[in-house]
């Protein structure tokens, strides 16, 4: 294991940033590190984390703001939260169980890597909701982008540049989000599907409707599930729970989980536990048009894996055999639809093998690598974290 | 008055040269370069401001469009990109040394695909435009900017517009899906597509709002929606400003999110009444229109908490709208309060700054007790849900004093708004009009992180040149 950084403040962070893009000396960017078996590992003698960086700094329920350090564990964030009757609307996946990690994930490693659940497909995701950053980048600088305010199109949004970056452009600090009321009450809808392509069918339908949907997965097993979400009111739920009932007989069965039941369906799904991925096998995460997620469930089953499809069959987890064959599968079942396939969790040499994102169209690379130079000139902030040589 | 750098002589002196070259690209009646047509172009919705561009060109497709920037940055040309031309800020205003790239005749529909719940449409597609054709199927595309009728999906992609239902339903930037892109150099790439949270950096989230100065877009895939089963405004009315402040505290403490929660003060409601006869109670300080979505059952549910909650501050009267025609009524006044105060005023500046929504009270106190100080009169409209204030300034453009004293009280709200928590601007970009006032809100590093930013992406700084970045130091 290499040497840890872990300052006590913002000051301190940056003055390591400084000293490091000074020394030319590239740093491992982690919170605490639950994600460093996603993407490439970094080469880096020393490693900066934000574990010490923690604690919520501001949060105004009825302004629905919330603002907090970035190593700040997320379930301290939810409890805060739940005290309100609110949430955090993205409702990022507990990734301890994939990547068998002890500690929860920080707000800034779910922010850096954009990690969003199940009410992605019809509440956004977490960088949609991110309004504001304080970070570091890679010469030391305390730059903010954003604020605090829930409409804010003042300058360049580099918090949507730096959401999804996994710290390869600058080290938030800080990060504030909106927030909403978590629901009332909430209801599940299971229809008993013949296939996965009619299970995606019998979601669009029900994403298609006017119940407003909020979350939309089709677990594959015996029998295969398409699982429909309602969050509101309890009358609401009630009222739609009925009148989806009746839009979605015609693909099946249909059995209603209600309350902690439903709760606890959507966080299993929110953390690919139905998938049950096996220690040896690789992860992968591919984002496709969600018509076309049947055919990557397919690709998935002809490689002895498994596919968990969430936000209406767009987002397809899988799990299957840590190969580089099964990964040119994937990234090739992910490329008619213009999708983009992710190597989620696999064991190191396969990450170091293989492309981990998909590759981008030159002048867009070309532009990244300079927008990369220019937040991080000595290029010192998790080198090779996203790709070979980057 | 905002100062623009006087144009590059070399280039006015290539000027037939340059109209030669773009009418190669672009044959037939694409270029104009005649005063008379291209009069319609010097300004936009910022009137303010007027430049005559040096010619303007209407390409059909990518192609043209990524041929003609390949010119300009192969001599060093600038290019202002305009969509309907309805930005605010001057957004689109045109430079006398730079060509205007107008996307009005890139407006076809692509596809639509209603399972897959997004629409692939040209830039030039106006954004009412894709919900028409969507509308038959009960689907919607969710941002509807009061401009909606005129703007194009690609100037809200650059503006990162908003509208009165982003409440509940985001911005511009959170219903898009992907971008065809031409970079300077006339590469065209995709980006995203028809999928979710595309994987690697999310050029997709750094172009939206990047009012021209990335690049240009000429395809655009937006998600639509299925519309609700029904809507329902309410109209609420109180004593004065901090209560209905409070009460819009109060609606979402309680955990309901209207789709739209509108607020409008004293002057915006006399003014809007006159136009729009909505029955707006001319006795308030302050209104709230509200409204909600769902069965008839929902909406009586929402309507009745809301009004429990607005019966706490001694309203001076509660309206539910009965029926959706008696919504669209009370929506009447709130849509066209832009016209409204136009018809009061020869001539208004409409502002946009955001605030933390605890600080409305204060602020409003204070836009009150600027417009005495600048003998202006003001009439405030605001998306309250989230803090987004526009306040309409009225002056008379004929006056050159007025206007001068009506952008001093602009500048002076946008700073109150900077100071107290907020930003510059909520929804209409920052353009020419909110240039210089950058420095309060940014500091210098951030400023030049965000130019280093740009570079990466136009490196001769031809894009939508005096804009969003003040002058002094574009230069380097
Ligand atoms: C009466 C009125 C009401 C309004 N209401 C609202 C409102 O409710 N909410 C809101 O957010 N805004 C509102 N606006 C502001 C304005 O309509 C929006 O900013 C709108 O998105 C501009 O679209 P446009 O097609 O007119 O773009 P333009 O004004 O032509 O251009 C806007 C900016 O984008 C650039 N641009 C345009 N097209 C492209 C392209 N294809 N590629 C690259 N750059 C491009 C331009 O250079 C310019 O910087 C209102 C304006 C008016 C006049």
């Amino acid at each position: 294991m290499n040497d840890l950084l872990a300052p006590a403040d913002e000051a301190a962070l940056a003055a390591g940033i400084g000293a490091a893009h000074a020394g030319r000396e590239p740093l491992a960017i982690e919170g605490r590190g639950t994600k460093r078996g996603l993407l490439r590992p970094v080469q880096a003698a020393r490693t900066l984390s934000t574990r010490n960086l923690t604690g919520i700094t501001l949060y105004r329920p009825s302004e629905l703001v919330l603002s907090a350090r970035a190593g700040t564990p997320v379930p301290e964030i939810e409890a805060a939260l739940a005290e309100k009757g609110q949430h955090l609307i993205a409702e990022p996946p507990d990734t301890r169980g994939i990547f068998g990690a002890a500690e929860p994930a920080t707000l800034g490693g779910i922010v850096a890597a954009n990690l969003s659940g199940p009410r992605r497909i019809s509440w956004g995701s977490m960088r949609d909701h991110l309004l504001g950053i304080r970070f570091v980048n890679g010469a030391g600088e305390v730059l903010r982008s954003g604020g605090r305010v829930l409409k804010n199109v003042t300058g360049l949004d580099l918090c949507k540049l730096l959401a999804g970056s996994y710290g390869t452009l600058g080290v938030m600090t800080e990060i504030t989000l909106k927030v909403l009321p978590a629901p009332e009450a909430t209801a599940t809808l299971l229809v008993q599907v013949p296939d996965v392509a009619a299970g995606v069918r019998a979601v669009s339908a029900g994403l298609g409707s006017p119940f407003g949907v909020s979350g939309a997965a089709v677990l594959p097993g015996v029998p295969i599930l398409a699982a429909m979400r309602l969050e509101d009111f309890a009358a609401s739920v009630a009222y739609r729970s009925e009148r989806l009932r009746e839009a979605l007989v015609a693909f099946g069965a249909v059995t209603l989980l209600e309350g902690e039941a439903s709760r606890a369906f959507w966080r299993e799904v929110r953390d690919a536990a139905p998938l049950a991925a096996r220690a040896e096998e690789a992860v992968w995460r591919v984002s496709v048009r969600p018509s076309a997620g049947p055919a990557v469930a397919r690709v998935a089953e002809a490689l002895g894996g498994r596919a968990l499809l969430d936000w209406g069959g767009g987002l397809v987890w899988v799990a299957a055999p840590a190969t580089a064959a099964a990964h040119g599968a994937l990234v090739a079942a992910a490329a008619p639809s213009g999708g983009t396939c992710t190597l989620f969790r696999a064991p190191e040499a396969l990450r170091l093998s293989v492309e981990v994102l998909p590759p981008e169209p030159l002048p867009l690379a070309a532009i990244a690598q300079r927008v990369k130079a220019a937040l991080d000139p000595a290029g010192i902030l998790n080198p090779g974290r996203m790709r070979a040589g980057t | 008055m905002i100062s623009l750098p006087p144009p590059n002589q070399q280039t006015l002196a290539r000027r037939a040269e340059i109209v030669a070259a773009l009418s190669a690209i672009v044959p037939g009646d694409g270029v104009i370069s005649d005063a008379v047509r291209l009069k319609p172009y010097e300004t936009d919705g910022l009137a303010a401001y007027r430049q005559m561009p040096l010619a303007v060109v209407l390409p059909r497709t990518t192609e043209q469009v990524a041929a003609i920037l390949r010119y300009c940055h192969q001599n060093a040309v600038r290019i202002v990109p305009r969509g309907a031309g309805t930005s605010l800020s001057g957004g689109a205003l045109p430079m006398e040394d730079a060509v205007v790239i107008g996307l009005m005749r890139m407006n076809r529909i692509l596809e639509i695909d209603l399972d897959d719940r997004l629409a692939v449409v040209e830039a030039g597609v106006t954004n009412i435009g894709i919900t028409n054709a969507v509308a038959g199927d009960g689907f919607f595309y969710a941002p509807d900017p009061s401009s909606q009728l005129a703007c194009m999906i690609g100037g809200n992609v650059m503006m990162n517009s908003g509208g009165a239902h982003c409440l509940k339903y985001g911005v511009t930037a959170n219903n898009l899906l992907g971008l065809k892109f031409v970079t300077i150099e006339g590469e065209i790439v995709t980006i995203g597509g028809a999928h979710l949270d595309a994987a690697g950096y999310d050029w997709l989230g750094l172009i939206t709002g990047s009012e021209g100065q990335l690049g240009l877009v000429t395809e655009v895939t937006v998600r639509i929606l299925r519309g609700p089963e029904g809507a329902r405004a309410m109209l609420a009315a109180f004593k004065g400003t901090e209560i209905a402040g409070a009460a819009v505290d109060a609606i979402i403490a309680s955990g309901i999110i209207p789709v739209a929660l509108e607020f409008m003060d004293k002057p915006c409601i006399h003014a809007c009444e006159a136009f729009a006869h909505a029955g707006y109670p001319l006795d308030a300080e302050a209104m709230l229109i509200i409204e909600v979505e769902g069965s008839t059952a929902e909406q009586d549910d929402l309507l009745n908490r809301i009004k429990a909650i607005c019966e706490r501050f001694d309203p001076i009267s509660l309206k539910v709208a009965e029926s959706p025609e008696q919504s669209l009524a009370i929506w009447k006044g709130r849509k066209g309060a832009f016209g409204a105060v136009g018809r009061i005023s020869p001539d208004y500046l409409c502002m946009d700054g955001t605030i933390p929504t605890s600080e409305l009270p204060f602020v409003l106190k204070r836009i009150g007790e600027m417009s005495e100080q600048y003998r202006l009169g003001v009439a405030n409209v605001f998306h309250a849900g989230d803090g987004n204030l526009h306040p309409l300034i009225m002056f008379d453009a004929n006056d050159a004093d007025s206007f001068r004293r009506a952008e001093a009280f602009g500048a002076e709200i946008l700073t109150l708004c900077v100071e107290v928590g907020g930003c510059l601007t909520g929804e209409h970009g920052v353009g020419v009009e909110k240039r210089d006032l950058m420095t309060v809100q940014f500091t210098a590093r951030e400023l030049d992180q965000q130019r280093a930013i740009k570079s990466a992406f136009d490196p001769q700084w031809l894009l939508n040149p005096s804009k969003v970045f003040p002058l002094q130091a574009a230069a380097e």
